[in-house]
């Protein structure tokens, strides 16, 4: 078996065939992780015990002849912001490098439900807060396609432990492009499902209105078959919605003919040539699948960032109130008063980052500023939405860039946030609206630095969205 | 100028945030910087518009009820398992109140 390019499809086979068994795999998978980890830093740590356990149950359960489920022996990674019970959680921070969660995130108890093998927990930036990976405790991130360069963040290690293929699929968090420019920049299939279409509940929180958990892939069956599995109610996470989960994999007929496709003009300035280039290719390829593809606006676009990183601050800034050295493992040895050790933990803990979204949030949630900064974000963000709605009464989807630019070099931007918070214009407006999104390939750059196209759907309208990824795909999309 | 360094100290100590001085100059220039940039959401007209409070749009306004009933809660020891500091089944922090 070639264990860095499986597919969920392959992993069946080789199972029903007995070319190998679960435990084989885990095993391998495990071993290749461990290899490739030297050059990456893709993942934090190894949850072996628990991966052999798992698939030594989906091999039980094949030996009598049963279902072993939709993720029978898959190798999974799981980012570290998403908590695994008995398995170090440490959202890549200092604060909680020991931590070992009490309980599992309902999508981590289905995916294993599902016959998934969890082989570790992957690397991103501290508390998912970063587009580049690089504001981890833990060291950065390597491109797999580019050692020195970055995989995109937040979810770095997610993405690119699938490009790297220890991992067959994973799970990532969004918040405002976590999941989609990773997978741009690593060159895999990334999912930023409708908000509440995946439960929240064990996904350590940093903006609980934009938060949500997500699946990579080596394409886009594999990532909606995750979905699939993950997708759904859950009685312990109240935003999470009632809504049927249809089947997306019967949904993907290669068949797009007709189907009305927008892209916004505000997208299509300030990318680097090359970028738009693929994207412009990407466009073409659409329009020979039988898409008809017209120009629309989004007028509040400009708007957007400011509009995020008020919300996304201000939240951040109350969910992280939380690490005050009282019950989550890291404590600052020397402090006189209850005050002082709240103070110094957190002030040893966070890293820069961290501690410049929350001081953001806790300014314009402070006294005299809310109004100004919080209730007109909040104001804004429902502008941003209603585009979107006026949008898809129009058309069916939106294709779209995901980055103005393919993965930079380590170092390159670290030292200027707010350039770094400019770049997340394309994902950030998705997250917004609270719609569903994704990245899918769309071509490698002459240096060989992989560019996704963003492709987004109304609420609830995953399968659409699947369905026109997959068709380009097919259409070999990926090889521009 | 948005803010001083007088003010990030101030927010600071909201936040419950210990930072060094070369921090605070550092925090003064950054958070001028993006607080110049949110000054264009002053630019759009929302006085007609509601603020955008919740994310689902079309579910019942019941839709986050559910039935109370009780179940297990994570129990003190696997609560308590995670503390830097506890004993006699409490979470321990420095002296409150002096005695």
């Amino acid at each position: 078996m070639d264990i860095a390019s499986l597919t969920i499809d392959q992993v069946q086979e080789g199972l029903r065939g007995r070319q190998f068994s679960a435990v084989e795999l885990a095993t391998a998978a495990l071993e290749f992780a461990r290899a490739e980890n030297l050059k990456t830093n893709a993942y934090l740590g190894f949850s072996e015990e628990r991966a052999l356990d798992a698939a030594r149950r989906v091999d039980e359960k094949l030996a009598r002849g049963e279902d072993a489920g939709p993720l029978a022996g898959v190798p999974v990674a799981v980012k570290d912001v998403i908590v695994t019970k008995g398995v170090q959680t440490t959202c890549g921070s200092k604060l909680l490098a020991n931590y070992i969660p009490p309980y599992d995130a309902t999508a981590v108890e289905r995916l294993e439900a599902a016959g998934g093998v969890i082989i570790g927990k992957t690397n991103c930036d501290e508390f998912a807060m970063g587009s580049s990976n690089e504001n981890s405790a833990f060291g950065p991130v390597r491109n797999p396609h580019a050692l020195d360069r970055v995989p995109g963040g937040s979810s770095g290690g997610s993405a690119a432990a699938v490009a790297q293929g220890t991992a067959v699929v994973a799970l990532g968090s969004d918040t405002g492009g976590s999941i989609r420019q990773p997978a741009s920049f690593c060159g895999v299939v990334g999912v930023t499902p409708t908000y509440g279409r995946v439960s929240r509940y064990g996904l350590t929180a940093f903006a609980s209105s934009l938060d949500h958990i997500g699946p990579f892939g080596h394409n886009v069956r594999d990532a909606a078959r995750l979905l699939n599995v993950i997708a759904g109610r859950d009685p312990l996470d109240s935003t999470s919605a009632e809504a049927p989960v249809p089947d997306y994999l019967a949904h993907m007929d290669g068949n797009v003919k007709g189907l009305k496709l927008g892209l916004p003009r505000e997208y299509l300035k300030d990318l680097t040539s090359e970028s738009g280039d693929l994207i412009g290719k990407a466009i073409e390829t659409l329009k020979k699948l039988g898409c008809q593809v017209r120009d629309i606006s989004l007028p509040t676009t400009d708007y957007a960032i400011a509009c995020y990183y008020v919300i996304a601050t201000a939240e951040a800034s109350s969910n992280l109130a939380r690490y005050d050295g009282v019950r989550y493992t890291f404590r600052s040895g020397s402090s006189e008063s209850l005050n002082d050790m709240y103070r110094n933990t957190r002030g040893e803990g966070f890293g820069a980052e961290c501690k410049r979204r929350i001081m953001l949030g806790t300014y314009v949630l402070s006294a005299g500023y809310y109004d100004a900064y919080y209730l007109k974000a909040q104001k804004v963000r429902g502008l941003i939405a209603r585009d979107f709605s006026n949008a898809f009464a129009e058309v069916d989807a939106i294709a779209a860039p995901v980055s103005p630019f393919p993965a930079f070099k380590i170092g390159e931007k670290i030292d200027d946030p707010m350039t770094m918070y400019l770049s997340d214009i394309y994902t950030i407006t998705g997250s917004l609206a609270g719609i569903p999104c994704m990245s899918v390939p769309c071509g490698k750059t002459a240096e060989g630095l992989p560019v996704g196209m963003q492709i987004l759907a109304k609420h609830f309208d995953e399968a659409r969205m699947f369905r026109l990824a997959d068709a380009f795909e097919r259409a070999g999309g990926a090889q521009n | 100028m948005k803010i001083t360094e007088e003010q990030v100290r101030y927010v600071a100590d909201l936040a419950n945030l210990k930072l060094t001085d070369d921090e605070v100059r550092k925090f003064q220039a950054d958070l001028d910087e993006i607080l110049v940039h949110f000054d264009r959401l002053n630019e759009i007209e929302t006085s007609q518009f509601d603020p955008m409070a919740q994310v689902l749009y079309e579910a019942e306004e019941t839709a986050t009820l559910r039935p109370d009933r009780d179940r297990p809660g994570l129990g003190n020891e696997l609560a308590l398992a995670n503390a830097p500091l506890a004993g006699s089944g409490y979470f321990k922090v420095p002296e409150v109140i002096k005695r």
